[in-house]
């Protein structure tokens, strides 16, 4: 699996397929797409790079632990649910905010949140699996 | 199209099934593999089946004006696809540390939880 | 239902609040923690006393809140004569045995321990004698059962302790569930759930077919409780305890709780054939049979143990007699019973305390060295022969009052009543006389009076039957007659004092007195006898418990290994037959077997094609020989699914599939190179077909179901509702997404979670050290060996 070819390519294929799963996650509110599809396409992308060039350039270039990526996207998740207690609806209610920029309408959302939560907590669990795994497979 | 959507949904059980009952846990692995995909497409099925019109409301409308795919059935599988993602990996790494720590595949020879030769509860208080 | 008076909460709250607080205090101040643990006690005696002038005149206290109104169950207690009584018998006897266990138990190590257990039980006990709701009542009737475990159990160190515990617990918890069912019934006939608004309604209860059921149940628990014969044998082995648990539980208070629902189902159930034969004939044997094995035994507190259990069946039966002044006698008889035996107990305790044995045999002569205990002593022992002036002469007064009628079943019944009685005297004068007159015996230790705290309980005990006696009238119009009243439902007036009824009932107590002087005479040959029949039977339930015990785990054994064989190919066959049953058979049963499905008209080239490489697919998994090809058809038909969702509709599942696909192959590829196992099958032929019958059978099932299923017309309200707010609420045009993170979005958060936490367990098996082999413990294992630190 480590030609050259592959190791070559495999940075910028990576690269192309995270900012592709950040493309699918955020348009996925109205379009085909959303947190969990972006976070497999992130994670598979992890893995590619895992396979081609090793496991430890892959854990320096995300730097934090995958796990504990994907701690942070349940807790960002729960936030989201709880925006709402302060403003006396149910747990997990959507609320929403229009922002303009430079004229250019925005829509931000807790829904949003909690969607980025999921692709987090996607993409880091199932990169520390499959990274745990190519480990196991060489040592 | 339910029909031949039911005959699928059968043998995917059966091999699924099949898998499972041989005592090699590298084949049971695969039977949880395809049980995922046979219990993704029972639920599919139930929600009834309509080709290619994904369920998205058009940018000027307000809700669908044509006839599309059953959104919920398709929500609930696809979390469902990706925990059942999620414990295969689980229980692959599981059956590979098994294997590693008691050096056999075959499930009746992994007998730590129930030895065959258990002694009989104590009589006493 | 009255406003709940927080007074009283907090005195049903407060032996639970000392249950907390006594570990710290023991802690922190020894066995002079004693001094403020008996305030709570005291406390508790004292606000019940505020009650008494209210409930002699006539009136019930009721309070309480709603629990859940929807099943008309709430957290209510009521006071009446009966519950009040009982109240401050808990809560003075409670006060007293505190003191006790800070002399009897000073200076042990879990003392602390100790008195939370007795403080759960009071609480307990509290709960019990007033609670209006049905459910309260089973409640802290399991509750005593399991305090009274832990208090018999307290010594656990010893195998006879934990056996007797055990013992009582199954006996009393049964009984529980007996009494649960029998309110249940209860609740039927009558749709209350309150004891308070039953007596209302004895004629509903007696006339409804179910009512000897519910009086079966109900007895059930009664008689378990209150150890009546058959069930008669875990009290004397419940005497593993600590002496002021004997004293406490299991004679003063919670054994009384069976005699308590006896009494409190007097008015509804009461007053029938069933009940007037079942509680004195079972009374009666238990009276009978309690006072003969009480005399074979020559240990202290085993003696008084098994005079309990015939006392408690003398209430049983005087209860069951049906008379006023039957009733009005096993009223009277409880509370002197409560007096002096528990005065006796701690007595028994004492000797065993200070003189370090409690044979009767080689006891002798302590009279000089314990003035204080041989006179409480011979108090409690007059009280419990029935002799004047003391409270249970009035109550045996009464008993053959209430017995003497002039026909046969009366005679009978006066018969045992003296025999049980007469020997009762015996063994209460034998405590009394032998170990304290005579000749002094050499002891194991060298006896002298006990201290403060251990004779200031049974003395108040002797002095308060003394006064109960003297001051009869006045007794009687605060506690006897209201108590009475409670028990027949109807007001009554008990008029006994010391002056003796010149009559029938006179001569009995002398006819007793007579039989008992004689018996105790010739005491030793009466052991002898007893102990020798007994051993001529050679069975009884006690020994029948073990046998019921080791029957039942060498039963378990049997069936585990039946159903857990400990091979998983025989679970998973058992498990997968099930579902195929399940599935087919009702459609066959009932005849809903789908129609025979037409081909469909409408299948294009290219959906048939993604469907035929899904068989292929499936088909090559399975026949695969070696690990590349059962990798690359497990994704052959992977991706034939996404292809599948893809033209269906479903992007979103499809793009899903695809990469999940991938990446389960991916990992399948790296966990099986590292194996190197083989995927190929390695059964037995025979074995193959009846998997193959069993996988086919189920997916056939599977098939026949979503066949009818799509038979029927689809509703899809459910979907539209979706469809209708996906963008008008939740502001989204994608329905799958806006489901998955807003609708449904609790749902997700927990399967995110899932995700997350399968990856940290993931993780964690992987890190595990290698090299484990079964029996091995873990480094972090509790039990290992401790390791010196370096």
């Amino acid at each position: 699996m480590r030609t050259v070819i592959f190791r070559t390519v495999a940075p910028y294929l990576t690269s192309l397929m995270v900012l592709f799963s950040i493309f699918v996650l955020l348009r996925g509110h109205n379009e085909p797409g959303g947190g969990f599809i972006g976070g497999l396409i992130a994670a598979s992308a992890f893995a590619i790079y895992g396979i081609a060039c090793g496991v430890a350039p892959v854990r320096r270039a995300i730097y934090f632990h995958p796990m504990a990526i994907s701690a942070f996207g349940l807790f960002l998740s729960a936030i989201a649910g709880m925006i709402s207690l302060p403003l006396s609806v149910p747990f997990m209610t959507g609320n929403w905010m229009k922002l303009y920029f430079f004229g250019v309408e925005l829509d931000l959302s807790s829904v949003l949140i909690f969607d980025i939560g999921v692709y987090f907590v996607v993409v880091g669990a199932i990169t520390s699996i499959a990274l745990a795994l190519e480990e196991r497979d060489r040592d | 199209m339910e029909p031949l959507f039911a005959l699928l949904v059968g043998a995917l059980f059966a091999v699924s099934i099949y898998l499972f009952l041989s005592k090699h846990i590298i084949r049971v692995l695969m039977g949880v593999a395809i049980l995922g995909n046979a219990v993704n497409l029972l639920i599919f099925t139930n929600g009834r089946l309509l080709r290619e019109v994904p369920p998205v409301i058009p940018v000027d409308e307000a809700t669908l004006q044509q006839a599309a795919a059953n959104p919920l059935p398709q929500a609930l599988i696809l979390t469902a696809i990706v925990i059942s993602f999620s414990f295969f990996a689980f229980l692959l790494v599981l059956g590979y540390r098994a294997f590693q720590e008691l050096e056999t595949d075959d499930t009746d020879e992994m007998r730590v939880a129930e030895p065959v030769d258990e002694e009989a509860p104590p009589l006493g208080y | 239902m009255a406003a709940p008076d927080g007074m009283t909460i907090i005195a049903l709250g407060l032996p639970f609040i000392a249950a907390l607080v006594a570990p710290a205090l023991v802690r922190r101040l020894g066995h002079n923690a004693v001094w403020a643990l008996a305030l709570f006690p005291l406390f508790v005696f004292v606000r019940f006393l505020e009650f008494l002038p209210e409930i002699a005149g006539g009136e019930a206290v009721t309070g309480g809140f709603q629990w859940a109104p929807s099943y008309n169950v709430s957290f209510s207690w009521f006071l009446d004569g009966l519950s009040l009584t009982f109240a401050l018998l808990i809560s003075a006897i409670g006060t007293l045995i505190v003191f006790y266990t800070g002399g009897y138990l000073k200076g042990h190590a879990q003392l602390g321990r100790f008195y939370s257990f007795i403080f759960l039980f009071m609480g307990s006990m509290l709960g019990l004698v007033v609670s209006d709701s049905f459910l309260m009542l089973f409640v802290y009737w399991e509750l005593t059962s399991i305090t009274s475990f832990l208090l018999i159990g307290f010594d656990h160190g010893r195998e006879a302790s934990r056996r007797a515990a055990l013992q009582a617990l199954i006996v009393t918890g049964l009984g529980g569930l007996s009494l649960m069912a029998g309110l249940l019934v209860t609740w039927n006939i009558t749709g209350v759930t309150q004891l308070s608004l039953l007596v209302g309604l004895g004629e509903e209860v007696r006339a409804s077919p179910f009512y000897l059921m519910a009086l079966i149940l109900l007895l059930g628990g009664a008689f378990t409780k209150s150890a009546q014969f058959p069930f008669h044998f875990w009290l004397p082995n419940a005497m593993e305890a600590p002496t002021p648990v004997s004293a406490y539980l299991h004679s003063a208070t919670m054994v009384k709780a069976g005699v308590y629902l006896v009494m409190r189902m007097n008015p509804a159930f009461g007053d029938t054939v069933a009940w007037e034969t079942i509680l004195p004939v079972f009374g009666g044997a238990t009276l009978l049979i309690g006072s003969l094995l009480a005399i074979r035994q020559t240990d202290l507190k085993l003696m008084l143990a098994y005079t309990t259990v015939s006392s408690l069946g003398l209430m049983v039966m005087m209860t069951g007699f049906g008379s006023e002044h039957a009733a009005a006698a096993g009223v009277l008889y409880l509370v002197a019973h409560s007096m002096f035996k528990g005065a006796l107990f701690m007595l028994a305790g004492n000797i065993d305390h200070e003189s370090g044995t409690r044979d009767i045999t080689r006891l002798g002569g302590l009279r000089k060295l314990m003035p204080i205990s041989f006179l409480a002593a011979m108090a409690a022992a007059l009280s419990m022969g029935g002799l004047p002036p003391f409270f249970g002469f009035l109550s045996k007064e009464e008993i053959y009052y209430g017995l003497w009628h002039m026909d046969a079943w009366s005679v009978l019944f006066v018969l045992v009543a003296i025999v049980g009685n007469g020997l009762m005297f015996v063994i209460g004068f034998a405590i009394a006389i032998k170990p304290f007159l005579g000749k002094e015996v050499e002891t194991p230790k060298h006896a002298h009076e006990a201290p403060f705290l251990m004779w200031i309980g049974p003395a108040t005990l002797a002095t308060g039957g003394f006064l109960a006696a003297v001051l009869s009238p006045l007794f009687h119009r605060f506690v006897s007659s209201p108590m009475v009243s409670a028990v027949t439902g109807r007001p009554e007036e008990i008029t006994i004092s010391l002056l003796p009824h010149i009559g029938m009932p006179l001569l009995l107590s002398l006819i007793t007195i007579v039989f008992a002087v004689l018996v105790y005479l010739k005491l030793d040959a009466a052991r002898a006898a007893i102990a020798a029949t007994l051993a001529a039977i050679g069975w009884g339930p006690d020994r029948g418990f073990d046998q019921f015990i080791s029957g039942t785990v060498r039963l378990s054994r049997r069936v585990t290994k039946f159903v857990q064989p400990g091979q998983l190919d025989i679970y998973m066959t058992a498990t997968f037959a099930a579902v195929a049953i399940t599935l087919i058979a009702p459609m066959v049963i009932f005849d809903e077997l789908p129609a025979l499905p037409v081909w469909p008209a409408d299948a294009e080239i290219h959906e048939l094609a993604v469907i035929l490489i899904a068989f292929i697919g499936l088909g090559a998994v399975i026949s695969a020989k070696d690990r590349l090809t059962a990798i690359v058809s497990l994704g052959i038909q992977g991706f034939a699914v996404a292809l599948i969702f893809m033209l269906f509709g479903a992007p979103d599942l499809s793009f899903t599939q695809f990469m999940v696909e991938t990446l389960s192959v991916v990992i399948l590829a790296l966990v099986m190179t590292r194996l190197r196992l083989s995927p190929a099958d390695h059964r037995p032929t025979g074995q193959k077909i009846v998997d193959a019958t069993v996988s086919i059978a189920c997916g056939a099932g599977f098939m026949l179901y979503l066949l009818s299923v799509t038979e029927v017309p689809f509703r899809s309200y459910l979907s539209d509702f979706f469809i209708a707010y996906s963008k008008t609420i939740a502001h989204g045009a994608n329905i799958v997404n806006v489901i998955i993170v807003d609708f449904r979005g609790t749902d997700t958060l927990g399967e995110i979670a899932v995700v997350m936490v399968t990856g940290l367990a993931i993780l964690s098996l992987i890190r595990v050290r290698p090299g484990w082999k079964p029996g091995m413990l873990a480094e972090n294992d509790p039990d290992a060996p401790r390791q010196e630190k370096k």
